[in-house]
């Protein structure tokens, strides 16, 4: 019987397996970044410990680092925490990406565009969207600050096999619906707990048509679905994305670096666990009206009433997020109003992210009543967008136009909603106070935040771009 | 970490489904490099205002759950961020004990390196138990090693737990100083492995 990319990439890694005992699992990459590694290092000095591969670890700054008027953080604990990782990095002997370095970036934009993310590998990082490596055909999960610890010192994590689920995203995507609808629809028709305990494979026509950064946008958000990781088995879009990067495998290497990649594929008559379908005619463009990332409804939609749910604890959670977000039942989406909108953060910060905003922004000027920002997920992405001439399309159009990183997707630095107003927000987390206390977080596609920005409201980015040409 | 088996106490019901580690340490609090220090930031902003007041009718502010060591909740506690920071806060702030219906992975990975039991019980044990917690104080003490949870009326709750967590829990083990015996283990596994 056939093995599925999951079982066969988790089968290479296992150092050690006993009966009774999770497996020892192999890692390949170590990401590292600021926030949560602090707590990892100082657990090394104190036991005195080494790293065991600084060579299979890298790191970079993103969570804190501030987007205008650099170098300056004015806030003391979180240079602390930059400064922190510098003298650790330093001290271990692991390289680094820190701030003004060409390649600094939100750690899961700089991974594959380095070439550092490859199929095959397995690649963990303190941070739960560490499934966007997962894009490549590679198991990547986040870890907390403890397995940091235990990967800096072994290399290796005790893991239970997580169960395999296969999400089949059949027929063709109409066009106008972007990659973030897809996992918006998918998270809002199973739920933000379809895929606790399991490792998701996605699969089906409409997700081998699109291109490496679209499966990033969709493996990305794999966690908000609850999944430990979401992959996609390799092909030859992902084979001729890292070809040529720089820690890319280069020559003869190469090629037989690509025959192994390939073989991973999930075999035709692979088995899951559990298998998911949602076909891809139906997704249309999606906004969230709630506060976490199920709560979403296609554009044409209104906003749920307690009629639409039967469990008591759902009708109380419609409540409630409703009261947070400041919405009525039965509104529909597109009368909501805006006053922010944040392109960036490591679901949709990459250059063809720029591309589908700047289209739909290009010539028109943003509403009087938003303030709207692009935040460029790494250094490099924003150079090329500035080759381009992106950068001059939305600063004429009235977005201001940042250095890389992290951003308003938290808003651990400056860059934060004020509460009580609402942004149409690129990002991957709608939680209460995600992006500010008190803040109202709607998660959209690239171009729906974009045709937003425009309007000062949610509209249907099809319509909107062919009426206002 | 400190070892785990015997835990009495009031239970705190906390009547939510989908708790992210965003309502449990907010970012603003996770500029620290320390581990310590965390529980006076446990759900900030459900616990105080804007001004910094407490809200009276949030349940972690009711007199008699201040000395709680078993929080109660609804499905999927723990979702979101993989930050560690919100195990922290729960240890620092008093819980040993977490049950729920279920638990997201990485909350789940993250309580048993930081002395933290997460508790799995039905979603209908669940609901009873929250039920009479906020009807009125509720006590329960927790077994470990017997795999059970008793209510102060007698009933009891047998859960499941990996025997391998257990053990780890149980001793307070240091899980890298365990693994440091698969050093063999590790090296051979290195000395073959194909890295491209």
């Amino acid at each position: 019987m056939g093995k599925n990319i999951i079982e066969k990439i988790w089968d290479k890694h296992v150092v050690y397996q006993e009966e009774g005992k999770p497996d020892l699992l192999y890692i390949d990459l170590h990401l590292i970044h600021e926030v949560t590694s602090p707590q990892a290092f100082e657990g090394l000095r104190i036991n005195g410990r080494k790293v065991r591969r600084p060579d299979l670890s890298f790191a970079t700054m993103d969570h804190n680092v501030p987007t205008k008027n650099l170098p300056t953080i004015h806030d003391p604990i979180a240079r602390n925490q930059i400064e922190t990782l510098a003298k650790n990095a330093e001290e271990f002997g692991v390289e680094l990406a820190g701030m003004g370095h060409p390649d600094q970036g939100i750690v899961h934009v700089i991974g594959p565009e380095l070439g550092l993310t490859q199929p095959g590998k397995t690649i963990v990082c303190g941070d739960s969207h560490t499934s966007t490596h997962g894009a490549f055909g590679a198991i990547a999960f986040g870890i907390g600050t403890s397995e940091v610890e235990h990967v800096l010192s072994t290399q290796t994590l005790w893991q239970n096999k997580p169960r395999t689920m296969e999400i089949r995203v059949e027929g063709e995507l109409p066009v106008g619906v972007a990659a973030k609808d897809i996992i918006l629809a998918i998270i809002a028709k199973f739920g933000i707990g379809v895929g606790t305990g399991y490792i998701v494979e996605f699969t089906g026509e409409a997700i081998h048509k699109l291109s490496m950064e679209e499966r990033m946008t969709i493996c990305n958000m794999s966690i908000e679905a609850g999944a430990k990781a979401g992959l996609i088995s390799p092909d030859q879009t992902t084979v001729d994305y890292i070809r040529g990067r720089k820690y890319a495998p280069q020559g003869d290497q190469l090629e037989e670096a690509v025959a192994y990649w390939l073989s991973l594929a999930s075999d035709e008559d692979a088995t899951y666990d559990t298998v998911r379908i949602i076909k891809a005619e139906e997704i249309e463009p999606i906004i969230t009206w709630g506060t976490n990332p199920s709560m979403g409804t296609g554009v044409s939609g209104y906003v749920p009433t307690q009629a639409d749910y039967e469990d008591e604890s759902d009708k109380a959670a419609l409540q409630k997020a409703l009261s947070y977000m400041g919405l009525e039942e039965g509104q529909p989406l597109t009368s909501i109003d805006i006053q922010h909108v944040f392109i960036g953060s490591c679901t949709n910060s990459r250059i063809s992210d720029l591309r589908a905003a700047a289209s739909v922004i290009k010539g028109r000027k943003v509403n009087d009543n938003v303030t709207a920002i692009v935040v460029p997920g790494s250094h490099t992405t924003k150079k090329q967008a500035e080759a381009e001439g992106l950068d001059k399309i939305f600063i004429a159009a009235g977005f201001e136009w940042r250095e890389s990183g992290c951003s308003m997707c938290l808003a651990m630095n400056d860059d934060v909603v004020p509460a009580g107003e609402r942004c149409a927000s690129t990002s991957n987390r709608n939680f209460e106070g995600r992006q500010g206390a008190g803040s109202r977080t709607h998660l959209v596609s690239p171009p729906m935040a974009a045709a937003a920005a425009i309007a000062g409201h949610f509209v249907d980015v099809r319509e909107f771009v062919k009426e206002t040409v | 970490m400190e070892p785990i088996n015997i835990v009495n106490s009031v239970i705190t019901p906390l009547n939510r489904k989908n708790v992210d580690t965003d309502q449990i340490i907010s970012k603003e609090f996770l500029k620290r490099i320390e581990r310590t220090g965390f529980g006076q930031f446990l759900f900030y902003h459900w616990r105080f205002d804007a001004q910094g007041n407490e809200i009276k009718d949030f349940v972690l502010n009711k007199p008699e759950f201040k000395k709680s060591k078993i929080l109660v909740a609804q499905d999927n506690f723990g979702c979101g961020s993989s930050r560690e920071h919100a195990p922290w806060a729960i240890l620092d702030y008093g819980f040993n004990v977490v049950i729920a219906p279920s638990f997201a992975d990485i909350f789940h990975n993250n309580c048993f390196k930081n002395g933290i039991l997460p508790i799995k019980l039905t979603e209908a044990e669940c609901d009873d138990i929250l039920a009479k917690g906020l009807a009125k104080p509720y006590k329960m003490a927790v077994n470990l090693a017997e795999q059970t949870v008793t209510g102060e009326d007698g009933i009891v709750y047998q859960f499941t737990i990996d025997p391998y967590y257990k053990e780890t829990l149980l001793n307070g083990w240091d899980e890298i100083a365990l693994t440091f015996k698969y050093e063999d283990h590790i090296a051979a596994y290195e000395a073959k492995r194909v890295a491209y």
